[in-house]
């Protein structure tokens, strides 16, 4: 368990971490979301206390990070893959963090092999690809045997074997009773492998609940409807007591009323509909929403190159649509090997875009094709 | 309770697993010993040259480690790579993480390194002498004659100190270019110009390389020096005791 109080980090006059109060509980992988620069690593660099906080404190097991003797033992933690000197082999730089703890030497060969290093296990890490890089520091991580892991943006720089691999990993580390926090800018990657999100923007704390009721509170259902007789179709809506919203490209978004009835209604009417379609905002969007105030680097764009990637991401949506909804399902379905594969291309799509602004993205909305017309 | 076998261990691995170790101190060994050596031929090829002044005071032990103002600067790298080379590479943070007690992370580092140093130091010093001896032909001293095996051991402990004295301005600056940006010329150069400034000697005896040094002379120079051998190491040790101070202050207070 890890406790966190009133947790404050200042530099100059930024406050990248504002009195973060909540505690990560064992037995499910808690999730810590946030756009980049809200203040995840910072504070999960003060959970390791190498980062010493300005005010508020961290608490392992009820104990400060600093009090643990050999800490190896009670929490393993991947911050940065690079957080390795290049110029020792894979199995010496697990050797020496193995015997500062007193870990047995049997240990460093064990883990090796877990995250599939052992091949290189002699070889210097300089050579290592970012992939490599993570599973050495997943390997670092699990050293100890711990009960609490922290990752920190793990699948970054993976393959989608590698994703697939660490998704799992987590998922049976929570499942073994462990206490595994794991930070990530992607609502997608959280969707698939969190049970609890801890959501934070610009250092505060914007939500700190299961995953099921933040799907609940936050996957707004409407319908789109388009016609070329925008007129009527309003005067018809509101003589029953239903007033649409018009979206940016003049489409209508019904939210109070089912897309069946809808359809008929426009059928007594005799209105003309050219799209019928129910739709679901995504987990991403609600993200989006709910950190939009918070997001430290907007994307400053032209009208115009806004709109580009929109376009494409739109253009792309129905096929990036149904894997995101499949992978979603599948990612929690142990069993189901042609959905995981598909929510791994997803997954891989997300790690292609890194750096590139995701928000726009809305893949892993669920749509149901609905009648054209 | 600082130093723990655990870390200790962990240390020994971490220096002995990267190959600038072996590089650093092969190099501190061989350009001491093989330069000493030279100027040791040269100095028994050119003696009838040498002026009156100069055969008078001739250190025959003191010229045998004369290679060691080259030999230092391995020494430097040594200091600087193991205790700065955490953070250039980032395993700082992996490795407080493991050890979240700095002061027992930073000393430990510190002892295992400067054990390492003090043993390659003593083969060097010792090497050199005897090599540079033989060399030295009839102007040769023994290592029985009064304050010669002081001088040898003497030499040995002065490479220990630069070594740790690196070590502690590194874990200040916390960069190995910085490190070695300030500390190469500083020994190579500006100590050693300064010392020859007429002006500027009256200081620059108090600098750590000068007042070390004294500890591998055998003829006390002319200098009315305020200190003899023992002192000049003692006024070196204060400047380890400072840089390893402000090392572990910078280490426990910063951020990692």
């Amino acid at each position: 368990m890890i406790e966190l109080e009133g947790l404050t980090k200042r530099f100059g006059d930024k406050l990248a971490v504002d009195r973060l109060t909540f505690t990560v509980r064992p037995g499910v992988v808690t999730g810590f979301l946030g756009p980049n620069g809200a203040g995840k690593s910072t504070t999960m660099r003060m959970m390791l206390d190498l980062d010493h906080p300005t005010g508020g404190e961290v608490r392992i097991d009820g104990r400060r990070y600093a009090r643990l003797k050999e800490p190896l033992k009670y929490i393993g933690a991947l911050l940065d893959a690079k957080a390795v000197h290049g110029g020792r082999s894979a199995y010496n730089h697990l050797l020496c963090l193995a015997q500062s703890n007193r870990i047995p030497r049997s240990r460093v060969d064990e883990v090796l092999d877990v995250v599939g290093l052992s091949a290189v296990a002699r070889q210097r890490t300089k050579g290592f690809s970012l992939g490599m890089g993570q599973r050495l520091g997943i390997a670092a991580a699990l050293l100890g045997d711990p009960e609490i892991l922290m990752f920190d943006e793990p699948v970054n720089g993976l393959d989608p074997e590698g994703i697939h691999w660490i998704r799992h990993l987590m998922k049976r580390l929570a499942a073994e009773g462990r206490t595994v926090f794991v930070s990530s800018h992607l609502m997608s990657e959280m969707a698939l492998t969190a049970g609890h999100l801890v959501v934070i923007g610009q250092g505060r704390l914007l939500a700190d609940t299961s995953m099921s009721d933040f799907i609940g509170q936050n996957s707004r259902s409407f319908v789109r409807v388009r016609t070329p007789e925008p007129e009527r179709l309003r005067d018809v809506l509101s003589a029953v007591g239903v007033s649409p919203q018009v979206a940016a490209d003049g489409s209508f978004e019904v939210a109070d009323m089912e897309a069946a009835k809808l359809g008929e209604l426009a059928a007594q009417h005799h209105v003309t509909l050219h799209e019928l379609s129910p739709q679901q905002a995504s987990l991403e969007e609600a993200f989006m929403r709910m950190t939009a105030e918070s997001v430290e680097y907007h994307a400053h764009s032209t009208a115009g190159l806004a709109d580009a990637p929109g376009d494409r991401e739109g253009a792309a949506a129905p096929r990036g649509l149904e894997e995101g909804g499949d992978g979603g399902v599948a990612g929690g379905r142990e069993d189901g090997r042609v959905g995981d594969r598909v929510g791994d291309r997803v997954g891989d799509r997300e790690g292609g875009r890194e750096g590139v602004p995701v928000w726009g993205a809305d893949w892993s909305a669920k749509r149901r094709k609905g009648s054209a017309r | 309770m600082i130093f723990t076998p655990a870390v200790l261990r962990s240390e020994w691995t971490k220096v002995r697993s990267v190959s600038s170790t072996m590089w650093t101190l092969a190099s501190a060994l061989l350009v001491t010993v093989a330069l000493s050596a030279g100027l040791c031929a040269l100095t028994n090829a050119q003696f009838d040259n040498l002026s009156q002044q100069d055969r008078l005071t001739f250190d025959a032990a003191g010229t045998s480690f004369s290679g060691m103002f080259l030999g230092q600067l391995a020494v430097i790298v040594f200091g600087v790579l193991v205790v700065a080379g955490e953070y250039s590479s980032g395993m700082i943070r992996t490795s407080l993480a493991a050890v979240p007690q700095r002061a027992a992370f930073l000393f430990s580092k510190l002892a295992v390194a400067t054990a390492l140093a003090f043993v390659v130091g003593m083969v060097t010093s010792f090497a050199s002498f005897f090599l540079g001896q033989a060399l030295l032909g009839s102007h040769r001293t023994g290592i029985g004659e009064p304050g010669v095996l002081r001088a040898v051991f003497g030499a040995g402990l002065y490479m220990t100190l630069i070594a740790l004295f690196s070590m502690g301005v590194a874990a200040m600056l916390r960069s190995p270019l910085l490190s070695l940006g300030i500390l190469m010329p500083f020994f190579f150069l500006i100590s050693t110009i300064l010392a020859a400034v007429p002006v500027a000697k009256d200081v620059a005896r108090y600098f750590p390389d000068q007042a070390g040094q004294k500890i591998m002379q055998v003829v006390p120079s002319s200098d009315g020096s305020a200190y003899g051998p023992w002192g000049g190491l003692g006024i070196m040790c204060a400047w380890v005791a400072v840089a390893l101070l402000g090392g572990y202050l910078v280490m426990s207070r910063r951020d990692a």
